[in-house]
């Protein structure tokens, strides 16, 4: 047997994969030309983008930031740039990007709103977030009536006084619920606030403001407007609708027939009716139901039906969630001797709200979308009041995209927040270990 | 000793009614419905007394007086002369028709993004995540706005078609030309499409709220007809299947079934098309189309679209790639095992959320307010209601026509639930 003439004793070194294979290259080739249809797709989109960025960005580019008037901006763009130059006139929200926010609410005000605002995260950061001090959920109880004072104006002691029905109803629950039970304890309570608020609240209100007067200078409905108006009716239908869609939604799921078959009544007449129909019954139909002569603050009236809206929503939602829960829970609830109430705040509502946050939080985006119809009844949203009340100004004459996007810029940064959000607690919450 | 206590005898004490659970139910059933009773009593005789003082009563007979007003868009006769009823009717099908039509637009493309998302394409699927984003975080509201804008803006005017003899002598083109070969001009102006027509119509029956359209009647019957007859068909193919094992050709069967006879109608009912022509200032013949009904139609299906997008995606993904495996395992072909494994079970998740995106889209051609589009709440709840001052009948009409339409979508839905539940033990 001879010797073979050469034979290979060392390992060789690996080589790099070939320069197709490897790094960017290979990444494109997989993710954007792997095959016929990829291809087309990949240079249909990029047609797409081409032509979207051919279409808007040299008006982007052309921007104007420093102008009077819409006629002033076309002829600095027609300037510098050359005849037939279309360009961005963003003076317009230079001049009038108060309104967007404030609406006409009066300028040397503006720092309660903006305190308001910061407050109002500060109300909601225990609720949002886990980690922060559970003693600040008190600076959550009192904020309701803190920002309704800060933004209205007035005497401190109105809204002071009817915090103190609520805290009259607490101690009316927290008293008699041991005897009583839940429904009777509640509604006691519930009764003894009223008859607070309808009796109680104006003498003492009152007095207290004759004894101390503490307050700010009023500031009237008609003044609210662009997104401060969408933003204080979305907090608060969002804030109050929640609790009303979970009694709603525990009312039809009730053993009581009668309790099912009224909520049942209520949830797809909500549901079936399109929301531009309640807002014209806030506006049009309300001083029909109300006994004659009340006539109260339309943007009140308005927040009462969008809250009644989505709170039938949002009953559905919660019902899929505890329709989601498997029975076991329910049985379980009961053998540990659990009565109605305390099954339902321990066992069940907890997993099935869980299971609905992502519905829920949908539900709560659309509806601050939906704010922007109060327009239709007269508000001044920031998206159709405010624009056209720009437009009727002869300088602005015209100028149509930049408060569209101004305002759908807004809202997108609000609402992709809200969702993000959403996706961080379903995270956090998720207890299983997949 | 332990002893199961039974429930205390003895006699019926009040305090029962509150802690006994056997009594406790019909005393809260009780309460709510006496306060629900003094809370209606209490709306009735706050309405009552408002009636009363404004000196008005309730009364639906103003729905037979003269509207007195004009709707451009009218799929039934309608002039200024007919009864508000008749226009609730127009505004009634105008909303029923820009829903229709949007539905439909907004499942194919919300059917094509959504499969696009899920595509291996990096680009395609970063795109479409963007355009679902923008879309679905920004109100609807907006996205009617702007497509009208920008048909009212944008278009060129009716006078940039015009030719004249001498741009002809001179080789020019218009500024403007129409799309697929002169069919369909876009102007700021509005649409204009060729109208189809028939030489030989069966007449019509006008009832006062609406007009039976015999032609409209006969063609439904014959779609009708033609599907009930291909059913037919197709159960007695399954039937020879079942009996030999040989499926029979059905597909040029089902052809000849599904489209002969509609076209053999059209053609006896003398069908053509009527072209817009250019003529004088403004475009002459076709329908017009105007821009409030287009930028409403536009504006719903690309919003919803994204919606629907999100349902198909989330149905695609819910099927898991066993399912497919096992369906080769057993030696089904891909397109047998799309149809039967894969779809099914994708559907299931799809629809249900589909047709509350369907229903959602209806409640939102009330938006139409926002271009002035004569729908129901243009006509019932919006002139109508201005004209008579009968905000009170007029509002409950549309709350109740809105409210029957959702329930029979409502209705179809639970229907489809009911019939693809999986069925457990």
């Amino acid at each position: 047997m001879t010797e073979p003439s050469y034979l290979r004793d060392t390992v060789l070194p690996q080589l790099p994969p070939p320069l197709v294979d490897r790094g960017i290259i290979k990444w494109i080739r997989e993710n954007l030309f792997s095959g016929v249809l990829n291809t087309f797709l990949t240079l249909a989109g990029l047609a797409a983008v081409w032509w979207l960025l051919a279409a808007s960005l040299p008006w982007f580019l052309h921007g104007v930031w420093d102008a009077n008037s819409l006629g002033e901006c076309r002829s600095i763009i027609a300037a510098e740039f050359g005849e037939g130059a279309q360009g961005a006139c963003w003076a317009m929200l230079r001049e009038r990007w108060h309104q967007f926010i404030f609406g006409f609410y009066p300028p040397e005000a503006y720092w309660r709103v903006g305190l308001a605002f910061v407050l109002l995260f500060v109300a909601l950061a225990p609720v949002l977030f886990t980690e922060v001090p559970r003693l600040l959920l008190w600076g959550t109880v009192i904020y309701p009536a803190l920002g309704y004072w800060l933004l209205w104006g007035g005497s401190i002691w109105g809204p002071v006084v009817a915090m103190a029905g609520f805290g009259l109803l607490a101690l009316v629950f927290k008293l008699l619920r041991p005897l009583l039970g839940v429904p009777v304890a509640g509604g006691l309570g519930f009764v003894a606030a009223v008859l607070w608020w309808l009796f109680a609240q104006g003498p003492v209100a009152g007095l207290l403001a004759g004894v101390m007067p503490v307050g700010l200078v009023p500031v009237e409905s008609d003044r609210f407007g662009g997104f401060l108006l969408s933003i204080v009716i979305g907090v608060t239908s969002i804030a109050a609708s929640l609790p009303l869609g979970i009694l709603l939604a525990l009312g039809r799921r009730s053993d009581m027939f009668l309790v099912k078959t009224l909520s049942v009544a209520f949830i797809e007449f909500i549901r079936g009716v399109p929301l531009i129909t309640m807002l014209f019954t806030a506006s049009l139909l309300l001083q029909y139901f109300l006994p004659p002569g009340t006539s109260f603050d339309l943007i009140l009236r308005v927040d009462i039906l969008v809250t009644i809206f989505a709170a039938a929503y949002l009953a559905e939602v919660v019902r899929g969630g505890m329709a989601a829960l498997p029975r076991g829970q329910y049985e379980a609830a009961d053998a540990l001797g659990l009565d109605y109430w305390s099954a339902e705040r321990l066992i069940i509502l907890p997993q099935a709200l869980k299971i609905s946050i992502p519905s829920i939080v949908s539900t709560f985006i659309s509806l601050f979308k939906d704010t922007t119809l109060v327009s239709f009844v007269g508000l001044l949203d920031p998206l159709k009041g405010i624009s056209t009340i720009v437009r009727a100004d002869m300088a602005w004459k015209g100028v149509y995209w930049e408060p569209y996007l101004f305002v759908g810029a807004v809202f997108f940064v609000l609402c992709f927040s809200m969702s993000r959000y959403s996706m961080y607690l379903e995270r956090k919450l998720k207890t299983d270990h997949k | 000793m332990a002893m199961a206590s039974d429930a205390p005898k003895g006699g019926f004490r009040p305090s029962m009614l509150i802690y006994d659970t056997r009594y406790r139910a019909i005393t809260i059933q009780v309460i709510v419905l006496i306060l629900v009773l003094l809370c209606v009593s209490w709306l009735v005789h706050n309405t009552m007394v408002n009636l009363a003082a404004k000196d008005k009563d309730i009364n639906f007979g103003f729905l037979w007086n003269r509207a007195g007003y004009d709707i451009d868009q009218q799929l039934i006769p309608y002039t200024n002369d007919s009864s508000h009823g008749r226009a609730a009717v127009v505004g009634l099908l105008n909303t029923l028709v820009v829903a229709g039509l949007a539905c439909v637009l907004a499942t194919v493309i919300g059917v094509f993004v959504g499969i696009l998302r899920l595509s291996k394409n990096w680009l395609v699927g970063r795109l479409m995540t963007v355009y679902i984003e923008v879309f679905r975080n920004v109100p609807v509201l907006l996205w009617i706005f702007v497509a009208a804008t920008i048909l009212s803006e944008t278009m060129p005017e009716p006078k940039d078609f015009k030719v004249t003899d001498a741009m002809i002598a001179a080789g020019q083109a218009p500024k403007a030309a129409m799309l697929f070969d002169g069919a369909v001009a876009l102007t700021n102006r509005g649409t204009n499409i060729p109208a189809p027509l028939l030489s030989r119509p069966l007449g019509s029956l006008d009832l006062g709220l609406i007009t039976l359209n015999f032609s409209f009647l006969a063609m439904l019957a014959v779609i009708i007809g033609s599907v009930l007859v291909h059913r037919l068909l197709l159960r007695r193919a399954r039937a020879v299947q079942e009996a030999t094992g040989v499926r029979p050709a059905t597909w040029w069967k089902s052809l000849i079934v599904l489209v002969v006879p509609f076209v053999a109608l059209l053609f006896a009912l003398g069908f053509h098309l009527d072209y817009p022509v250019f003529k004088g200032f403004n475009f002459k013949g076709g329908i017009n189309l105007a821009h409030s009904f287009t930028a409403l139609l536009l504006a719903l299906s690309l919003y919803s679209a994204t919606y629907i997008a999100e349902n198909v995606r989330a149905g695609v993904m819910a099927v898991s790639h066993g399912q497919t495996e096992a369906a080769f395992a057993l030696g089904l072909r891909p397109s047998r095992t799309t149809r039967l494994i894969i779809l099914p079970q994708a559907l299931r998740v799809i629809v249900p959320p589909l047709i509350s995106q369907y229903l959602s889209i209806t409640k939102n051609t009330s938006l139409g307010i926002a271009v002035s589009y004569l729908d129901l709440r243009g006509t019932l709840g919006g002139i109508t209601l201005n004209q008579t001052g009968r905000e009170l009948e007029c509002m409950l009409l549309m709350m109740l026509i809105y409210l029957i339409i959702s329930l029979i979508i409502s209705a179809v839905m639970n229907v489809y639930n009911s019939s693809v539940k999986l069925k457990e033990r």
